[in-house]
């Protein structure tokens, strides 16, 4: 690994080597292997079914992977090998935090006490794991003001400050999306996994969105991975650009390089359906 | 809607809704008289009896005809009275509901603490008598359970049907430290709330990996296991037979006895009462309600309840934000289980006896009942709704008993079908940077596991 980074330079957040996955007799990702670099935008496209959701759950721990390793390294130095933590852990303690394809708000809960949740560790800690709470000792109290003041500040950054108190569910869809990126802030990531964030969004909305994924990324430092349908988003935001086909990396990149390379246009980007399989044939051969 | 609704009223000809809907009204009202007096037939019409030659059918025309009247007097008057007037009113009727429902805080602020004091100067209104105050001792017994699933069910929305389990292991803790060791109430009940929390978390961990059905089943099997084994372990437990004689709860030392050095009224120089216990045991089991209450609300304020609360949302976004799920689910069993134990040693010094026979699956269904019907999560409707089960049923139909089950099914299709979400179907936000609102039930997830 170390050979890696002095050959390119570059400080890599996440690394994935050899990722495998099966379902039975299904191969979802066959031999992946990527790098993802800190504080940087890194999207991972590919046609409906290239396995790139699994991937995701690969990472966050949702899955636990067939095959490969899956390293996160932070700014400090402390690594942790994510397919070897419980699915908790990779938020909690590797600090990588995600959304969902088909949002996962807690519905009947207010948008605050939403991203309270979120922060459910340190309050934890704060109310010495409800023992202190109860009984009234410690400083709940201030911890928790804080942590409303943290939920609102990133409410403020997407936008939504004055729709604290309503139920999530009851927000438009746009809405929700962005209550999910602010959730996922507030577990206070290093590396933020976001699965189609602009699917659903009209044209405005995604322009907005791009513009707040790249203000995060600026100010907090913050990494992140993409997956996304919206090419618009895709070759505006990114730095780096991973193409998954049926489980297999087909390319790897900046915007630029995916862009013009044959595999990924006869793939994804401008061959019709009948096409693809007679040029992916030329392409394995 | 309002409008649109009133002008298709108004702007038709009056003949439409004269003389045509009177007809009409008419026509359908005598074919309902004609379908009833069908149904009649084999219900009302014959009567078979008991003859000498055998069973014979007696007619009794008389009957068909009066059913076949009342329904045709009755489809007329719905005609005339409700019917015809909805359309007029109908607009406004759901606008009266959402002013309900939109403003249900003044409601919700007074009713709580109103309740409160009634039950605090309950033992000393005029009409209560020794029967009442052993009603009231058995619903705040369920008000206290229903408030301990509560927190399982209701806030975690994990589907427990065993809940008496813990009911059980509570009374028989104390039941049995009271026989061999000989210890009192007092020392007794922190233990049964431990030893109950114990058993909660004993079961949770296989159990918890399953969810919604599969956890109900599983839970029902730990219900009647305990049960079962209470009932067999005969050495230990005494089976079916039941522990008699176990200890009341004394008063600082003082006992609720006519004769005796340290009695109660003796102390105080008070004429002895008998009602005087019933009316300790009763303000002991109020305290214990109240803490299961405040610790409730308490915890729901606190990072751990809105982790249950979230949980019963959504499990997998949980995960995602780092929330350790199986720790989450055990303590809500071991909380809930710990109040049930509370409760169980309170039915045993109650009772003065126990068996197995009280702790089966029908405790657990009424006081799932108890939670479903207040409102899942709503600590004031789980209470009126044990009101109204233990007490109601107590009340009303004490000459009825056999017709006791068929007016709690009744009520039960009623409530399900008027308010699916129980009796406080919102749900109240536990923090809020400004006005803090209540959230319709439509949103609020059931649980899942």
């Amino acid at each position: 690994m170390s050979s890696a980074e002095a050959v390119s330079g570059r400080d890599h957040i996440l690394t994935v080597e050899h990722l495998t996955m099966r379902f039975g007799g299904l191969v979802a990702i066959n031999d992946l292997s990527f790098e993802a670099e800190r504080g940087k935008i890194t999207a991972l496209i590919g046609p409906n079914g290239a396995g790139k959701t699994t991937v995701f759950n690969c990472i966050t721990g949702f899955y636990k992977p067939s095959e490969g390793m899956i390293t996160l390294r932070h700014e400090d130095g402390t690594t942790f090998l994510l397919e070897r933590l419980a699915d908790y852990e990779t938020a909690a303690r590797a600090r990588v935090s995600r959304t969902f394809q088909n949002i996962r708000l807690f519905a009947g809960m207010t948008v605050l006490e939403n991203l309270l949740v979120a922060q459910h560790r340190t309050l934890m800690r704060a109310s010495y794991y409800t023992v202190g709470g109860i009984l009234g000792f410690g400083n709940y109290a201030a911890a928790e003001q804080e942590a409303v003041d943290f939920a609102l500040h990133w409410l403020e950054r997407v936008g939504l400050a004055e729709r604290a108190d309503d139920a999530a569910g009851d927000l438009p869809y746009g809405d929700q999306r962005r209550v999910e990126i602010a959730r996922a802030m507030c577990t206070r990531p290093v590396l933020l996994c976001l699965d189609e964030p602009a699917a659903g969004l009209n044209p405005r909305e995604s322009a907005e969105l791009n513009e707040l994924l790249m203000s995060i990324r600026e100010s907090e430092r913050l990494s992140i991975l993409l997956i996304e349908h919206d090419m618009g988003v895709v070759m505006g935001i990114s730095d780096h650009i991973v193409v998954l086909d049926y489980g297999e990396k087909i390319s790897d990149g900046t915007p630029e390089e995916v862009r013009n390379d044959p595999a990924v246009i006869a793939a994804y980007l401008g061959v019709e359906d009948e096409e693809v399989e007679a040029v992916e044939q030329e392409i394995a051969q | 809607m309002a409008e649109t609704t009133l002008s298709r009223v108004n702007g038709t000809p009056e003949a439409v809704s004269g003389e045509r809907r009177t007809t009409q009204a008419f026509k359908e009202s005598l074919i309902a008289g004609g379908l009833a007096f069908l149904l009649s037939f084999p219900l009302l019409t014959h009567r078979t009896v008991q003859q000498a030659e055998g069973l014979v059918l007696e007619p009794r025309w008389l009957w068909g005809v009066i059913a076949a009247v009342v329904v045709f007097a009755g489809r007329l008057l719905l005609h005339f009275l409700v019917w015809d007037r909805q359309v007029v009113r109908a607009p406004v009727a759901p606008r009266l509901w959402q002013g309900l429902a939109a403003k249900p805080a003044p409601l919700s602020v007074w009713v709580g603490p109103l309740l409160l004091g009634l039950a605090l100067i309950f033992p000393f209104l005029p009409f209560v008598d020794r029967r009442i105050m052993d009603l009231a001792i058995l619903v705040l017994t369920y008000v206290m359970l229903g408030w301990g699933l509560n927190i399982v069910v209701g806030l975690a929305g994990l589907l427990d049907l065993g809940y008496v389990a813990f009911y059980a292991v509570g009374a028989y803790s104390f039941a049995l430290l009271a026989q061999y060791f000989d210890l009192g109430f007092w020392v007794c009940l922190p233990l049964a709330g431990i030893l109950a929390a114990f058993w909660g978390i004993l079961l949770g961990f296989p159990v918890l990996r399953l969810r919604g059905d599969y956890l109900a089943i599983v839970t029902l099997a730990f219900g009647e296991i305990i049960r079962v084994v209470l009932l067999n372990w005969y050495s230990f437990t005494n089976g079916p037979d039941g522990i008699s004689g176990i200890p009341k709860p004394s008063f600082f030392g003082l006992e609720f006895k006519r004769f005796g050095d340290n009695t109660f009224a003796g102390f105080f120089g008070i004429e002895y009462s008998t009602l005087h216990r019933f009316i300790y045991l009763y303000y002991i089991i109020l305290a214990l309600a109240l803490l299961t209450n405040y610790v409730t609300i308490r915890l729901r304020r606190l990072p751990i309840g809105r982790a249950w609360e979230a949980l019963r949302e959504d499990e997998v976004a949980c995960r995602s934000l780092g929330i350790n799920i199986t720790n989450t689910k055990l303590t809500a069993f071991a909380i809930g289980a710990m109040f049930g134990g509370f409760a169980g040693s309170f039915f045993a010094t109650r009772q003065g006896f126990i068996s197995p026979e009280s702790f089966t699956f029908l405790e657990s269904a009424i006081i799932l009942a108890i939670v479903v019907l207040g409102g899942m999560g709503s600590q004031i409707g789980v209470a009126v709704a044990a009101f109204v089960m233990i007490g109601g049923g107590e009340l009303l139909f004490r000459e009825f008993a056999q017709y006791r089950m068929l007016v709690f099914g009744l009520a039960m299709v009623a409530i399900m079908v008027w308010r699916p979400r129980g009796l406080v179907g919102t749900r109240k936000a536990t923090i809020a940077v400004g006005e803090r609102k209540a959230i319709g039930g439509d949103l609020v997830g059931e649980g899942h596991g």
